[in-house]
């Protein structure tokens, strides 16, 4: 085992500590009794309680979690289906514009997408609102999707596939019961970060929404604008546990497949 | 799944026809709204397409089209202030990425193996958690009887609470906290293939080692910090959401100005040639990146 250097150590420390110590700050405060936030009023709870009854609130939550669904899920078909055709079909007709519409928008900026899909929809003269934003995340999201399945598809060899279609399995069932078991670990995370991405979204969804579409981070952002208040200290830690206690399991359970796929092959090599 | 069959050809055209769709035709919208004038009507610009009226309305509506818009954002130095002003913060801050992200990368890649993973799953977590709430965060720290103001004046450093919030300070802190993942993931991923036999035969051969570092540990990590640079500098280019709720209101970025000109001028055509032309813009380090990418293999031997 290597010996940690001190400024190996301290350079780790502090950029954990830069990374952390926000998040630390913010979910102190959501527990601050005071409406102030420079004065400690002691523990309290009230904002949640406070949470609870706010009914503007709890209705963004609701839509952002709908949308996020949605788009998560339709993100991960379109994403699968395009990461298929990027690693198995080789060079078909108009690889390199599709190519091109897949990686574009994972660097584009956030306002150019949005003003652009918003003049789409304008243009179109479609009501914006719930589905939209829906169609917006969908389509960015659906690229990220991509990247993930993509990076799997490539990493296992495509030749257990052709085994299977040599021995007469037709290509669907070869894509359900080779393709699909090997890369549902990267469905999942795919899925995971499109749903993220999508709850996480302001730029997008204040283009492309419409009357009663008001999701949780345009609500956020223009209450912060007002100022610092508890009540969204409150919402922020709620999202921030939700999020930690799903990455982390996620992870727990993707080591503990992992380990039982180690342990299985270790019993198969011994037979 | 080498023929193609009609099951094949789907998986291709559902994502291409979607892609089309949404992302494809929405760019060449921009791309033709930029090139017309605004207007007193629903939609707000002028001309508009109108495929009831034939070739012959197509003619005289390509013939409405001009380029009064990007003329105007040339002579405007309200326009000029705001890209140079994006193009600063992002080179800044993606220089001050490097300066903390390199050494937390490097400090992980020489953790022990066993730390690795737990570490490297440390540094993306906060990668997972709103962005709009990391960054309200900070204005909780930053405001002016936030948590900064208070240790400093406890601690007697300063008598008078300074403003951080509004100032480019705060910008520049807000967009290294919120890229600090994604420039150590790219790094780290290099520096940890790294072979580390390599800096011990440095060693063993009378190389000091700083000297090690700069002459292999560096040049090996450098399709990482490309990489890592790259990702930062073009969304850092276009950030909204940071300058607007941590900067001040002297001089905006080019996405505050964009998103003016849309929201509050609702001048849409200017709006769309600013998007253009800031595509433009960020196509030119894509351009160098891949050029670098293109030599890359003997670089660094």
């Amino acid at each position: 085992m290597r010996k940690a250097s001190w400024f190996n150590v301290a350079s780790v420390a502090l950029g954990l500590g830069f990374l952390y110590l926000p998040i630390v700050v913010l979910v102190v405060y959501s527990f601050n009794a005071s409406r102030l936030v420079a004065v400690w009023g002691g523990w309290s709870t009230r904002w949640y309680a406070e949470l609870a009854g706010d009914r503007a609130m709890l209705e963004s939550t609701w839509v952002t979690l709908r949308i996020a669904f949605l788009s998560a899920t339709a993100a991960t078909v379109l994403g699968t289906l395009a990461a298929i055709a990027l690693t198995r079909f080789g060079r078909f007709r108009g690889r390199m514009l599709f190519a091109g519409m897949v990686y574009a928008p994972l660097v584009m900026p956030e306002v150019i997408t949005g003003l652009s899909l918003l003049l789409l929809f304008v243009a179109v003269g479609v009501d914006r609102g719930f589905w939209t934003i829906a169609i917006a995340h969908t389509t960015v999201t659906a690229c990220f999707a991509t990247v993930v399945v993509q990076s799997r598809l490539i990493s296992f060899d495509a030749s257990l596939e052709e085994a299977a279609m040599d021995l007469g399995c037709p290509p669907l069932k070869t894509f359900l019961t080779v393709t699909l078991p090997l890369i549902a670990p990267a469905l999942a995370s795919g899925w995971m970060l499109a749903f993220t991405l999508s709850l996480d979204d302001l730029v997008i969804a204040s283009f492309t929404t419409g009357p009663g579409a008001t999701t949780l981070p345009i609500r956020i952002y223009s209450e912060i604008r007002l100022g610092v208040k508890p009540e969204i200290n409150a919402v922020c830690t709620i999202m921030v546990a939700v999020v930690a206690i799903g990455v982390v399991a996620a992870s727990l359970l993707a080591k503990f497949h992992h380990v039982a796929g180690e342990r299985a092959a270790g019993l198969a090599a011994r037979a | 799944m080498r023929h193609p069959s009609w099951g094949g050809r789907l998986i291709v055209l559902v994502p291409y026809l979607w892609l089309g769709a949404f992302f494809l035709v929405p760019f060449l919208i921009v791309l033709m709204i930029s090139l017309s004038h605004t207007a007193v009507a629903q939609p707000p610009y002028a001309p508009v397409l109108d495929p009831a009226a034939g070739w012959g309305g197509l003619r005289d509506f390509l013939a409405a089209l001009s380029f009064e818009n990007y003329a105007f954002i040339g002579s405007d130095w309200l326009y000029l202030a705001s890209y140079l002003k994006s193009l600063e913060v992002a080179a800044g801050s993606t220089l001050l990425l490097l300066l903390i992200g390199f050494p937390l990368a490097y400090g992980i890649a020489r953790a022990p193996r066993a730390w690795q993973p737990a570490l490297f799953m440390l540094v993306v977590l906060p990668f997972w958690t709103s962005f709009l709430i990391r960054i309200y965060a900070w204005v909780n720290i930053l405001q002016h009887d936030g948590l900064l103001n208070q240790v400093l004046l406890t601690l007697r450093i300063v008598d008078e609470p300074p403003t951080w919030l509004s100032t480019d300070t705060a910008v520049y802190i807000g967009m290294v906290y919120s890229y600090l993942p994604f420039m150590v993931l790219p790094i780290y991923a290099t520096l940890e293939k790294m072979d580390e036999s390599l800096i011990e035969a440095a060693a063993d051969l009378g190389c000091p080692r700083w000297k090690a570092f700069w002459l292999i540990t560096l040049p090996l990590a450098r399709p990482g910090v490309i990489a890592g640079a790259l990702i930062c500098f073009i969304p850092i280019a276009g950030e909204f959401v940071i300058p607007d709720l941590l900067g001040g209101s002297q001089t905006m970025m080019i996405g505050q100005t964009l998103w003016t000109e849309f929201f509050a001028n609702r001048d849409w055509p200017v709006a769309s040639a600013v998007a253009i032309v800031l595509l433009g813009l960020l196509l030119v380090p894509i351009v160098i990146y891949q050029q670098l990418q293109a030599r890359g293999p003997e670089g660094g031997r």
